[in-house]
């Protein structure tokens, strides 16, 4: 009971956030200095375009009927128009956003699945020469430059060793003979859905280098976090009192431990995930990757503000929608924050 | 007689430190018996909690055995190897601690820390294992048993906690139980309520409880035989009635004589003057002799050794009774 007072809680906190938000987002589009009937129109327009497109686009009206109009058509599904592509962006963003949560999905797996069991083992046996490879790793992986990985990955996978990719989602023959059919158009899932194994097998080759481009921050960040408060919480009295009672090491650490060290990591791979649904632009050039980094960067380019709002709003969604999970899994793995 | 359930001989565990060897542990010798209460008294430092570890080979580092010989059932567990002592921890030798809020997982209901227990140390299903969690509930006089599995420490009061401790030490079938001052966290009803549990195993379970405290009041309520440690060995040991009414060591009359006495109402409390050794720096001849107001030249030289002074086995390590015997 307490705990689902807890998450209504938070939904309605998250509720809260997103509308501020769309107000925000909303207003600062208004405030900047370009003239949004003028983009629209395109180079050179005549004073009779500008003032048809202001009528159009409802430009006209006060603030508040068009951040209503704003939101009806928000709430529809429509988010409006690309200033300089007149594409609906919701199109652009159903093609785009689908194939960047595909790679930062991956990614993010690789980075629990490597990064915390590598975490608890170099906190466990800290000042091992485990514990001082990780740390080569996590200082590799936190400075070096993506783009100088992405390529070195390549240089090593593609080029000398010849097994992987060199990029794209799916190779060109895939595409013509073994299209995959679009339903979430995240491929793994819908080559999987439909039963089109081929194209399964192709997409997952593909994913292999840029996700693992990706996941190399947040390995990194993970092995650090959890590696941190595992030393912690393995002074414990109850962690010393398991280990008396005679409880294996590998249930200690991975169950007892872990348990009560994962929250922060948690916490701070939620963050590296939203981040990296724009941030990982560099991937996506590098690896030829149709992302949602690329159709960002190229709309702040070229001034497109729908867009650039757009993005922005869906991008708060995403990290309020994590945030919401992050603190209901909390309450699931440890209830005292219920109270606290 | 019953035969030795434990058998301690000259046990010495040092703990080598930047500023030195401290001795914690030096030359402590004692058997408990299978059935009885055995009380291991002393004041804060003295070397009581670092035995009960050394009985678990669970010292923390830095600190060793660094000689002496711990028999369990006639097995020496200093010769066991890592993966035979996990079985005996826990399975045949228990232990619970002052503290049960923090020996407790606050993120593990009670219910699945006592199954890990039970299934790590029995042979049974998960189904059993739960069924035997809540025998074990309800032996050690927690209600509803049910609710209690599926309660997380933080919902529970502290002796609730000790008795969920308690439970997890009996799941897995221990025949000892170390109570490292298991009353000492909790308020005196609460302390009654859980030394009462303690006793009442002993008759039901034929649990042997070896009672680590620093307070002679619980000894006298609970245990059979005591013994008295002082800068880490002992100083006194016998039956409860002759090391508290017969007492012949001047440290453990000390120790009797700071006890608050709700009668007389005297004005202050008797003390032992001076303080527990450091363990750092050894103290020659009798350890205890900078404290004791009944010291002798003889006491400076050398340290005594543990003899009989009294009815039965009733020993004492000091030179007032060594010509007695002599």
């Amino acid at each position: 009971m307490q705990r689902l007072d807890y998450i209504l809680k938070r939904m309605v906190m998250a509720i809260f956030v997103l509308i501020s938000v769309s107000i925000l987002t909303f207003f600062i589009a208004r405030v900047v200095p370009s003239n949004p009937a003028a983009a629209w129109v395109g180079p050179h327009p005549t004073k009779e375009q500008i003032e048809k497109a202001t009528l159009e686009l409802g430009l006209d009206k006060p603030l508040y009927v068009q951040y209503q109009r704003y939101m009806q058509d928000l709430l529809s599904g429509d988010l409006g128009t690309s200033v300089r592509t007149h594409q609906p962006i919701l199109s652009d963003i159903k093609t785009f956003l689908p194939a960047t949560l595909e790679l930062v999905f991956v990614g993010m797996l690789i980075a629990v699945l490597i990064g915390i069991p590598l975490g608890v083992l170099s906190g466990a046996f800290k000042g091992s020469w485990l514990d001082h490879f990780t740390r080569l790793i996590s200082i590799a992986g936190v400075s070096m430059p993506v783009f100088l990985l992405g390529l070195l990955l390549q240089l090593l996978f593609f080029r000398q060793l010849g097994l992987l990719p060199l990029g794209a989602r799916v190779s060109t023959e895939v595409a013509l003979f073994h299209p995959v059919t679009p339903i979430t158009r995240m491929y793994l899932i819908d080559s999987a859905v439909t039963g089109n194994w081929t194209a399964f097998k192709d997409a997952s080759i593909h994913l292999i280098l840029p996700a693992l481009a990706l996941a190399t921050y947040p390995i990194a960040l993970a092995i650090r976090m959890t590696r941190s408060t595992m030393i912690e919480v393995l002074n414990e009295k109850y962690i010393m009192a398991a280990r008396i009672s005679g409880i294996r090491e590998r249930s200690v650490l991975f169950i007892l431990a872990l348990k009560n060290a994962i929250v922060p990591t948690l916490n701070a791979l939620g963050l590296a995930f939203v981040y990296s649904l724009t941030g990982a632009i560099l991937i996506e050039i590098i690896f030829s990757w149709p992302g949602l980094g690329t159709y960002v960067t190229n709309a702040v380019l070229g001034v497109d503000f729908p867009v650039i709002v757009s993005v922005t709003l869906i991008m708060t969604v995403f990290y309020i929608a994590i945030n919401l999970i992050l603190d209901i899994l909390q309450a699931f793995i440890d209830p005292r924050v219920i109270i606290g | 007689m019953n035969a030795p359930l434990l058998a301690i001989e000259d046990l010495h565990v040092h703990f080598n430190t930047y500023a030195g060897t401290v001795r914690a542990v030096n030359g402590v010798s004692f058997e408990i018996r299978s059935g009885e209460m055995f009380g291991l008294v002393g004041e804060s430092g003295c070397g009581k909690t670092v035995t009960g570890l050394a009985i678990m080979r669970a010292i923390p580092s830095p600190g060793r055995i660094m000689k002496g010989r711990i028999f369990f059932q006639g097995e020496d567990l200093i010769t066991k190897s890592e993966s035979e002592m996990r079985d005996i921890r826990g399975g045949r030798i228990a232990m619970i601690f002052q503290d049960p809020t923090a020996s407790l997982n606050p993120v593990f209901t009670a219910g699945y820390q006592i199954s890990l227990q039970i299934t790590q140390h029995r042979h049974v299903s998960k189904k059993e294992a739960k069924q035997l969690a809540f025998d074990m509930f309800s032996e050690v006089g927690l209600p509803h048993a049910k609710s209690i599995y599926n309660t997380y420490p933080h919902e529970l009061s502290g002796g609730m906690q000790q008795r969920v401790m308690i439970a997890m030490a009996l799941a897995s079938g221990a025949e000892l139980l170390i109570a490292d001052e298991p009353t000492t966290a909790l308020d005196v009803t609460i302390q009654a309520q859980i030394l009462a549990l303690l006793s009442q195993l002993r008759e039901s379970e034929g649990l042997t409880i070896l009672l680590i405290t620093h307070d002679l009041g619980v000894v006298a309520e609970t245990c059979d035989r005591v013994a008295v440690t002082y800068d880490g060995h002992i100083v006194e040991s016998g039956t409860v009635d002759d090391v508290l009414y017969q007492t012949k060591h001047p440290y453990t009359q000390g120790l009797l004589a700071a006890l608050p006495d709700t009668v007389r109402h005297k004005q202050s409390l008797e003390v032992i003057k001076g303080s527990v050794p450091d363990g750092l720096h050894s103290v020659s001849g009798c350890s205890f002799h900078p404290r004791c107001p009944k010291v002798m030249d003889i006491c400076l030289d050398q340290p005594p050794s543990l003899i009989i002074v009294g009815e039965k086995e009733h020993s004492a390590s000091c030179y007032l009774y060594m010509e007695e015997t002599a």
